[in-house]
């Protein structure tokens, strides 16, 4: 909800809909598509020569099989003078080995394209995957999560039936049209050309098919992926479902999605039947094309009554590969379809990127300047106005103001999660666009509000701070539990931990939900603490941790902290009493900056607020 | 809906149970397939017979025949004709079957999502669940689309069948070796494919699994800068699906050719003891010939029964997933009695109440979390649940809303056990707001009500105004031009936390429940706002000119202003309530309360001391000087 022109701090975390988001589909065509895909998983032609190599082995014994059975039968069993048992025997065997040799080349093609497709899918999924995590967090927050997980996986799925055997049966297939139209044509190139005239209304009205194909199997896509939002509602939502007993409404809903992606399953299912049956008719149509107009033409002197028999027969080694090519096709719109709602995801453009030239800056205490800094989402209003702060090594920073004021966009600015519209952030003098990602996170930690478990342990979560380190880091799970369990200790959390089912083994649920919000903000803190950076933004990070355990975990963090810097944000005034500098930001922009004991003095806006706070926990 | 008794059985009750739940749709598919079979073999008799009946005399001379030529045409398209459009009924139908059995999983998988407590769902991964209802709901169903295609063109195998047999027996014989063969290989085809594709199935669901959770994480992964660490996190959970996919490919991949060369299998069979039986003149040549061609017919039935019998390990356990969430049991059962409608508050007491949680780390067993809680809030009290985090005050209050229930003891609202109220009821008449609001992707409107805008019994635009004003976001929907019909992200991503937590508070001041649990709903409101709601609420609550007593308010707080609020302090630790009382006796007997609500000014005065301390050392090193 943008709350624009009355309150424009409240756009802090505020999400514009016309900023970045990732695209339903990607307007690329359906060739530029395949290669931009092909691009995007390079492994997919691993070997494809020898694979098509292989196919047209395996596809040539399709055509010498059943060759060698009629062999069989007439020069064998219908051998004048009776059946020939040594010829038959021998042909047979022929037929055999090529049988099984046929086999195994077809297995072999499986085989091969099985690797190299599902190696260039995984690929994929991960580039995929990787990007959404690139993206901006807005960009993030506009798309629904669950139709992003469609994109990494069921989009990527419908990719791979075609590749792991339409590609290469389509390359097929046109070998064996090209090769019955030559036969074909050695027996009467009229008649050849006949059907191929007959063919080509089939392909016009294939063309239009396949593009409405195309849009019905996108539309099962996008459907996919609304359903799963829904769905992921009622699942992410489960508690708030049950709490307000509203599962009938969120059931309809859903029932809603379902319904609408079956329609457009069907719908899509009708159109797949329309075209292939179609291909069916013109195919079959052919056959008596072919009798009347060779018949006329035999009667005219021009095929004798055997070459329209062998014709006929020709024909259908013609019309079988071309209904095949039908069917792949069809196929192929719909790996198309997901396709480019994966290709999208890669497509959309990163906002915050590291710079070519990106230096790491050295460890050590950190100082934070911000230059004039303007910052507005996109098509919105500023939601700071030119804010200039310098925040020296070492010390310790609170920021506080209304709801709204702007203080998060500072924390987001300061650990860039984005850049100022104008004037700049600096660490230690350096404009942060300059940093390297890893350097930078390596110094500059943010703890946002909602703290985040993964499923897993509160060790395994606590540890994720460690961030793998290899240098200092642990080196065994026996270390690690032990720095863990320091990292409480320090933070004057044993007690807490002992509290706790298993201790630091206590399973914490679907996004930490087996515990409080107040307990995960606790192993939030413990994990922040852990990645040891030089600079801690904390964004509200100890909100619905009760007044003492704060109290200690602030005194904690001060003592622990010495030599590094802390920016924190907080509605709570007893972190601004112990920092060192208190900063005010009111409508986005600074209005009062100094120590706490000055501030009071001072009679301002901080001093009413602080008048206030005083008032409400004495 | 678990499938028992052997591989095969299953297969059957799965195939038999998605056609029974459309029969309409399944006997139109497997008719118009029959038809499609029966016009396969039309094609090759119209042809023959127009070649030998029409277009040889006629080259020869027959003005007959040459009179039947257009006749030849005519009859040939119609069979092409009727062909096609057995071919367009039979997809379009199998597809209809094949949707509408997805759908049917989709709605039984999300029908229990919404049924099942939150403590199900919590030892389930979201990227699971969504995962049932797209990868396991399609391989279960793979197997309906080429099925009725299988079932139509039986009669194209039984037709083959009795023909060989009626040719000669020792043919058929000869010919029928392939259906033993083809038990053996499908018996050992389902052996390696089970486990390969029951592997490949569970990590598509990790795959999802690791997606959903690091996508919910986003922000968390950028603060730490472990992009990389999700990436190989993800990337190798996709190279053990890689690796599952391939292996399951590779199984395919060997079976797949050996179904189909069964028939040219056959067909050699056929031919090499043909020709032992011609030799001796039991059989003519050309009925061998006739055996051969039979065999060929049957090509295209036995392949979609290879299609069937391919699917068939994927389907299964694709379904027996979606088995394992339709079957699972545990959701809350409910009685029959309702409570009295009233506009006062709603009494409530604990009695004895514990609860415990199974430990499933290193040492199983259980650990509780409450234990004996007794407790008497009278109707129209505000009450304030004080005590440490990890107390229990969270598994407390959400008792209230029978989000769960207790192991022990019992809880009644006025009067009546919590588990024998009827459904629906204790969301009628007590609200809970939780520490962390849940926004649906709806207009503001929706997102209070929690109804479809003009639904019956749903709250008008004023009841929800009034509960924004309340809630103190009136001014801030009133400032956006779509008002109540604005837009919200998903999972209000436009909302910042304190937004968030007055957008839920108004969700259940919209209900007027007699019986309001605030679960520190208001940690991200700034604290002069938290104070203008909750006076807000107690003006509300006192009932103007009402006799019975305004709404039960039990809230967790942590704010001294808030319990000060409280008719009554309740001080909870380690799982037990350690005092009742308002909160001067508390602070004048309880010291672990003191200690809790004078945090702040404690710490702010132990700042002092030290400040004044090191003032004071800095005076005593300057007068060493």
């Amino acid at each position: 909800m943008s709350t624009t022109t009355a309150e424009p701090g409240a756009r802090e975390d505020v999400l514009d809909a016309n900023g970045a988001r990732i695209e339903s589909v990607s307007g690329l065509g359906v060739l530029a598509t395949l290669r931009r895909g092909i691009q995007l998983s390079p492994e997919m032609l691993n070997g494809v020569w020898i694979t098509l190599g292989l196919a047209v082995l395996a596809a040539g014994g399709k055509v010498v099989v059943p060759l060698a059975v009629q062999r069989t039968i007439d020069d064998g069993i219908l051998a004048s003078g009776g059946p020939d048992a040594g010829r038959v025997v021998a042909l047979a065997a022929f037929a055999a080995v090529g049988l099984v040799l046929a086999g195994v080349c077809a297995a072999l093609v499986n085989v091969r394209l099985f690797r190299s497709t599902e190696a260039g899918l995984a690929t994929l999924r991960t580039r995929a995957f990787r990007h959404v995590h690139d993206l901006s967090t807005l960009t993030q927050n506009t798309e629904r999560r669950g139709a992003l997980v469609a994109r990494v996986t069921n989009d990527v799925d419908t990719i791979s039936l075609f590749v792991q055997w339409g590609g290469i049966m389509l390359l097929v297939s046109v070998l064996q049209i090209l090769v019955a139209t030559v036969l074909m044509a050695w027996y009467s190139p009229v008649l050849t050309a006949v059907v191929w005239v007959c063919f080509v209304p089939m392909f016009l009205f294939m063309r239009v098919g396949q593009r409405k194909v195309n849009a019905a199997y996108t539309l099962v896509r996008e459907r996919v992926g609304a359903m799963l939002g829904a769905i992921s509602e009622s699942v992410v939502g489960a508690e708030t479902v049950r709490a307000y007993g509203v599962s009938e409404r969120t059931g309809r809903r859903i029932s809603g999605a379902v319904e609408a992606t079956r329609r457009a399953q069907r719908r899509s299912m009708e159109l797949v039947a329309v075209v292939f049956s179609s291909g069916v008719f013109v195919a079959n149509l052919v056959l008596a094309v072919v009798v009347v107009l060779g018949a006329w033409l035999g009667i005219g002197g021009a095929l004798s009554a055997g070459e329209i028999v062998a014709f006929l027969f020709l024909v259908q080694l013609f019309t079988g590969p071309v209904q095949m090519g039908t069917e792949i096709l069809n196929e192929m719109q719909n790996a198309v379809a997901g396709w480019r709602r994966v290709i999208a995801v890669v497509e959309t453009p990163v906002e915050v990127t590291e710079a070519p030239d990106a230096v790491d800056l050295p460890r050590g205490p950190a100082r934070v300047t911000l230059r004039d800094v303007r910052f507005a989402y996109s098509g919105g209003p500023d939601v700071l106005h030119g804010v200039s702060l310098d925040i020296p090594a070492r010390t310790k920073v609170a920021v506080v103001g209304q709801t709204g004021s702007g203080k998060t966009t500072i924390a987001k600015l300061v650990t860039r999660l984005m850049d100022p519209v104008e004037g700049a952030v600096e660490l230690d003098g350096t404009d942060l666009r300059r940093v390297s990602f890893a350097s930078l996170r390596e110094r500059v930690v943010l703890v946002p509000q909602e703290g985040f478990l993964f499923d897993g342990t509160v060790l395994e979560n606590a540890a994720y701070g460690l961030r793998g380190a290899t240098d200092a880091g642990p080196a065994t799970p026996q270390e690690e539990r032990a720095v863990v369990a320091g990292a409480f200790a320090e933070l004057g959390l044993t007690d807490w931990v002992d509290t706790l089912p298993d201790g630091l083994d206590t399973q914490v649920g679907q996004r930490g939900e087996a515990l409080s919000a107040g307990e995960r903000q606790l192993v939030a803190i413990a994990r922040a603490f852990l990645a040891a950076p030089d600079l801690l933004v904390l964004d509200e990070a100890t909100s619905a941790v009760d007044p003492a355990a704060e109290v200690r975990i602030a005194r904690a963090l001060d003592s622990l902290t010495a030599g590094r810097s802390t920016i924190t944000i907080a509605h709570r005034l007893s972190t601004a009493e112990a920092a060192d500098l208190v900063v005010v930001v009111d409508a986005g922009e600074i209005v009062e900056t100094g120590p706490h004991a000055e501030l009071v003095a001072a009679g301002g806006i901080y001093s009413r607020m602080h008048a206030s706070w005083v008032a409400q926990t004495r | 809906m678990t499938l028992a008794g052997s591989r095969t059985r299953r297969s059957l009750v799965l195939m038999w149970r998605g056609m029974r739940a459309h029969p309409g749709t399944y006997v139109l598919a497997v008719s118009a397939s029959a038809l499609f079979g029966a016009m396969t073999v039309g094609v090759s008799r119209a042809v023959g017979w127009a070649t030998d009946a029409v277009v040889v005399p006629a080259i020869a001379g027959d003005e007959a025949a040459r009179g039947r030529i257009w006749v030849a045409g005519a009859v040939l398209g119609a069979v092409a004709l009727t062909l096609a459009l057995s071919v367009a009924g039979r997809r379009v139908w199998a597809g209809y079957g094949f949707a509408d059995n997805i759908a049917d999983h989709r709605s039984a998988l999300t029908t229990q999502y919404l049924r099942l407590p939150v403590s199900w769902h919590r030892a389930h991964p979201a990227g699971q669940l969504l995962n049932h209802t797209t990868s396991d709901a399609e391989a279960a169903n793979g197997v309906f689309n080429p099925l009725p295609f299988a079932l139509g063109v039986v009669v194209m195998i039984v037709t083959a069948v009795v023909m060989l047999f009626s040719i000669d027996p020792w043919l058929a014989l000869a010919a029928l070796v392939i259906f033993p063969v083809t038990v053996v290989a499908n018996t050992i085809y389902q052996r390696y494919m089970s486990p390969a594709v029951t592997r490949a199935q569970q990590l598509r669901g990790d795959v999802a699994d690791v997606a959903h959770e690091s996508f919910e994480a986003a922000l968390l992964v950028k603060a730490l800068g472990t992009e990389a660490r999700e990436e190989d996190r993800f990337a190798a959970t996709a190279g053990d699906l890689r690796a599952a996919n391939v292996r399951v490919g590779v199984v395919r991949a060997i079976f797949d050719p050996v179904i189909q060369n069964l028939p040219a299998v056959g067909t050699l069979v056929v031919l090499a003891v043909g020709t032992w039986r011609a030799t001796t003149g039991d059989v003519e040549a050309g009925d061998v010939v006739s055996a051969a061609y039979l065999l060929t017919m049957m090509t295209v039935p036995l392949m979609a029964f290879g299609w069937v019998l391919g699917e068939l390990p994927r389907a299964l356990v694709g379904y027996d997933r979606i088995s394992e969430v339709v079957d699972a049991g545990g959701e809350l059962t409910y009685g029959t009695r309702r409570l009295p409608t009233s506009e006062g508050g709603l009494g409530v007491r604990f009695e004895q109440v514990g609860v415990d949680v199974e430990t499933t780390g290193l040492e199983p067993g259980t650990r509780t979390l409450l234990d004996g809680v007794d407790l008497v809030v009278p109707a129209g009290a505000t009450v304030a649940v004080v005590g440490p985090t990890g107390a229990g005050k969270t598994t407390l209050v959400s008792l209230l809303a029978r989000l769960s229930d207790p192991t022990r003891g019992r809880i009644l609202l006025d009067g009546t056990d919590a588990r024998e109220l009827a459904a629906g009821e204790i969301p009628a008449h007590v609200s809970l707001v939780t520490q962390s609001t849940f926004v649906f992707e709806d207009s503001v409107r929706a997102n209070i009500t929690l109804a479809d805008h003009g639904a019956e019994g749903s709250p008008s635009d004023e009841q929800v105004w009034e509960a924004l004003r309340l809630a103190r976001l009136d001014d801030t929907v009133r400032a956006h031009p779509d008002g109540l019909d604005a837009p919200l992200g998903e999972r209000g991503a436009n909302l910042s936390g304190g937004q968030r937590q007055r957008l839920a508070i108004a969700r259940a001041l919209v209900r007027r429940p007699r019986l309001l649990v605030l679960d520190d709903a208001t940690s991200a409101v700034d604290p002069r706002v938290e104070q203008a709601i909750l006076r807000g609420l107690a003006e509300r609550s006192a009932v103007p000119g009402g006799d019975a007593a305004g709404t039960t308010v039990i809230m967790v707080a942590y704010r001294m202003s808030s319990v000060a609020l409280a008719d009554t302090v309740v001080h909870l630790d380690d799982g037990g309530v350690v005092d009742v009382g308002p909160h001067a006796e508390l602070m004048a007997r309880d010291p672990g309360y003191r200690e809790l609500a004078t945090a702040y000014q404690a710490e702010a005065e132990r700042r002092e001391k030290a400040a004044d301390q090191a003032g004071h050392d800095d005076e005593l090193q300057e007068a060493a000087r």
